[in-house]
């Protein structure tokens, strides 16, 4: 997958949890927990989206780590095959 | 026979709209079978019937606000006879005339709007668009016959979304700032007040917005009775969260991402077993009575996406497993979110467990709902300096605080409590 | 491209003088079309200009000259066979059924019946009960054919063109109250596009499909709406009824989310159910109202000039039928 479809794919996950966002303003390169309304029932929800669109297990460790959409993207590059 | 009541869905409800009927005269409930849909302030609630039998008769139309306690529909109970026909249309004795073959009219069949039975009334072309923008459809008000969502209310929902928010913001219960450590309950620090009431907007509200002020107008009532009349008190415990977060973490480990559980879900548990150590806190305050609970269902707070609160209940917290407990409480949450909750989740909470999440603060002293007679609050899990044997370490920590209420208990017995909720948090694999 | 005002009649006549110039495979046949020059004056002259072989009276028997009709298809001619009224059509839907729709289906494609046929239709005359049907529905129903409905004179007279150049048969429905109607068109007459619809108005509130005789009605129906209710009717005008281009009318029902559909026919089993079903099933999610029908009433044409009225669709009921819609 390239870069470009692993990010939509992640946005798709991001919007299904939180439907408000809006994507025009939303920056991939900023915190995602400070621009949008997310505890951790939607972390959690967020984590499985992704998981069940790009088949990627992530470990709760690796996921604590990553901050924005980027970091996750180019964490997801990293794990699936091209 | 029995009376279908208009139920109280929370302590200071004193009327609701019947929404709709989702069984129809000469159906058969059971005692606990969604019988209809009632519309109050806060959410749009299923209502269970608490009678077996067959639907009689139904009282009052959909869209009628009733009191509380006003009988809604007749069940008549499974070994009752059948009612006596009310004045039965007998046939009339003189014999109607045949119609006369007349010419066919030309008739133009009556468009029939049938709501088919808890089907939301909404255009296809509408459910599109809330799909697309995000909006709850049954969160829109429908301007079209029957009440009819169309897409103009969804566009109009839409609007108000993006309208700048009513004044205030979905704040938990009232924070109050924590008494310095030790400092006795009775120097109960001045509340910190609820965010200030809003000015009333002149400008009339979008139907999204109305349900949004309705539900701010109901949690303020609420909590303005609670403070009246609660005399609450506060205690607060730091726990130490290692054992449990390294538990959790390898459980975690172990289990599919969907299997995953949370560690909010350990400290609704905990809670749930400590209240077996202390019952007089799994109670309700009836009028100038404590009324022990048998069942322990503990209330979780549930903030809704937009603003607004529910606290909605898991029943029997204490006999559930941590998966079945992190189940229900995704379940509970997005029903919660979505404007399902069933009325027994609405009215059962024998305790309320309320956290400020990840990005809040350290601790929260909440507001307890009535009639409950306790509620605990847990603030975000930090790192913090502990010292272990002599040596300052870094250690995760989350501040939990029980507000109970004075005429109940008093500060030995809530503080068992507290502190059997920190025990039962050391021994994370008993949970 | 000099341009020439003709009537919806004079088009008629100007394609059929057209084919009937340029192809001498191409005749016409129909009653009272030789000296009497047509029930609705439209092959006025004709005969004087091309001679009886080609311009030739037919008996009074519809199945007897359209099937006639038929077998000079079948064996290389290209007739236009003009039925008075669809009326009368009736008479001959045997020959239309069972020979002009199947014979190259049952020939295993063999045969082909490069048959036109054009007939009045329509009511508003005080012809009532027997001579005012709208019965293209029933054509539309058939497998096998094709079937027109010209509401401009452009189309009057393109549309015949166009049709004679079809291998299969081909019905031409003219509304006969569009016969006066004038309009000014290019000089030189050449076939048009017969596969699709026309927006003849935009709009994005609601969408008005309509055919034939009833589009003047929903173009003013439109207006009225414009100015009195502010609302942007867009009016469809389906062309040709067999086979619908049911993507112009989606595309249409995309924008407003709402439809009327206006056909002069009877409404239960009519033109107007196919293509409600037909949004139904392919725009469902596009629909914001049920699809609206105006049709003509469920009774035998009245006579009676008033009664007549009631019956046919009217741009008053075009109005009503939006305005209900809750705007």
């Amino acid at each position: 997958m390239t870069q470009e479809e692993i990010t939509q794919s992640v946005l798709q996950a991001l919007t299904d949890v939180a439907p408000e966002a809006d994507l025009a303003t939303f920056r991939t390169d900023l915190n995602l927990r400070d621009q949008l309304d997310i505890d951790s029932m939607d972390s959690l929800n967020f984590l499985i989206a992704v998981h069940e669109l790009l088949h990627v297990d992530i470990p709760e460790a690796d996921w604590a780590r990553l901050f924005t959409i980027d970091e996750l993207v180019e964490y997801l590059g990293g794990r699936i095959a091209a | 026979m029995a009376d279908f009541v208009m139920p109280s869905l929370g302590a200071d409800m004193s009327a609701g709209t019947l929404a709709a009927w989702l069984k129809q005269p000469g159906e058969t409930v059971k005692r606990g079978e969604i019988i209809a849909v009632v519309h109050t302030d806060k959410a749009d609630v299923e209502v269970e019937v608490f009678t077996s039998g067959i639907v009689e008769r139904m009282l009052v139309e959909p869209g009628t606000e009733v009191p509380v306690g006003t009988p809604l529909a007749v069940i008549r109970e499974e070994d009752a006879a059948p009612a006596p026909a009310a004045p039965a249309p007998a046939p009339a004795p003189a014999p109607a005339p045949p119609a006369p073959a007349a010419a066919p009219a030309p008739s133009a069949p009556a468009a029939p709007v049938v709501p088919v039975e808890h089907h939301l009334l909404i255009s296809p072309s509408a459910r599109q668009l809330a799909h697309e923008l995000g909006i709850e459809a049954e969160g829109v008000q429908g301007t079209g016959p029957g009440g009819r969502i169309q897409r103009r209310d969804v566009e109009a929902a839409a609007a108000a979304r993006e309208a700048p928010p009513q004044a205030a913001p979905p704040a938990p219960p009232a924070v109050v700032t924590p008494p310095a450590a030790a400092a006795p309950p009775a120097a109960a620090p001045p509340a910190a007040p609820l965010s200030p009431a809003a000015a009333p907007p002149a400008a009339p509200l979008s139907p999204a917005a109305e349900r949004n002020a309705a539900m701010r107008r109901a949690i303020a009532a609420s909590m303005s009775r609670s403070k009246r009349e609660i005399p609450h008190f506060y205690l607060g415990q730091t726990i130490d969260m290692s054992r449990s977060l390294a538990w959790l973490g390898q459980e975690n480990l172990r289990r599919p991402v969907t299997e995953r559980v949370l560690h909010g879900v350990l400290m609704v548990k905990a809670v749930a077993l400590a209240l077996r150590e202390v019952p007089e806190l799994n109670a309700v305050w009836a009028g100038d009575e404590l009324v022990r609970r048998d069942d322990i269902n503990v209330g979780v707070a549930i903030s809704l996406r937009g603003g607004g609160l529910v606290a909605p209940a898991i029943h029997h917290t204490d006999e559930l497993t941590l998966e079945e407990l992190m189940h229900a409480f995704r379940d509970l949450v997005s029903r919660a979110r979505a404007g399902s909750l069933r009325s027994s989740e609405m009215s059962e909470p024998t305790i309320t467990v309320t956290s400020i999440g990840e990005r809040g603060v350290e601790s929260i002293f909440g507001v307890i709902f009535p009639p409950q007679v306790a509620i605990v609050g847990f603030g975000t899990l930090v790192e913090r300096p502990w010292i272990s044997e002599g040596q300052i370490l870094p250690c995760p920590v989350v501040n939990a605080s029980l507000s109970a209420d004075h005429r109940v208990t008093d500060g030995h017995r809530a503080s068992q409590f507290l502190a059997a909720v920190d025990r039962l948090l050391q021994e994370p694999e008993e949970l | 491209m000099s341009t020439v005002k003709l009537t919806y009649r004079e088009a008629v006549r100007a394609a059929l003088r057209h084919a009937l110039a340029t192809d001498e495979r191409v005749f016409l046949m129909g009653e009272d079309v030789g000296g009497y020059g047509g029930a609705f004056a439209v092959s006025l002259g004709l005969l004087d200009e091309f001679g009886p072989d080609r311009v030739r009276n037919a008996p009074l028997s519809e199945s007897g000259f359209v099937g006639a009709g038929i077998g000079a298809a079948l064996g290389g001619m290209r007739p236009i066979v003009e039925v008075m009224t669809i009326n009368f059509s009736l008479l001959a839907l045997d020959q239309v059924v069972n020979n002009a729709a199947t014979l190259r289906y049952m020939s295993g494609g063999q045969l082909s019946v490069p048959l036109v046929v054009r007939m009045a239709t329509g009511g508003g005359r005080q012809m009532a009960a027997q001579h005012e049907h709208s019965l293209e529905a029933w054509y539309a129903h058939i497998p096998g054919i094709k079937a027109l409905a010209p509401a401009t004179v452009g189309d009057a007279r393109g549309m015949l063109l166009a049709a004679l150049q079809e291998p299969d048969p081909v019905f031409i429905f003219e509304h006969a109250l569009l016969y006066p109607l004038e309009d000014e068109i290019d000089e030189e007459p050449c076939a048009v596009d017969i596969a699709h619809a026309a927006v003849r108005r935009e709009g994005s509130d609601v969408t008005l499909v309509t055919y034939g005789g009833s589009l003047g009605k929903c173009l003013a129906a439109a207006a009225t709406l414009a100015e009195e209710h502010g609302l942007a009717a867009e009016v469809v005008d389906l062309r040709t009824l067999r086979p619908l281009d049911t993507e112009t009318i989606l595309a249409s029902l995309a924008k407003t989310h709402r439809m009327v559909i206006v056909d002069e026919g009877w409404k239960t089993g009519g033109l107007a159910g196919e293509i409600s079903a037909q949004m139904m099933e392919q725009g469902f999610d596009l629909l914001d109202w049920p699809v609206q029908r105006v049709c003509g009433v469920e009774v035998p044409m009245p006579y009676a000039k008033h009664l007549e009225e009631a019956a046919l669709p009217s741009a008053e009921r075009v109005v009503a039928a939006v305005t209900e819609m809750a705007f």
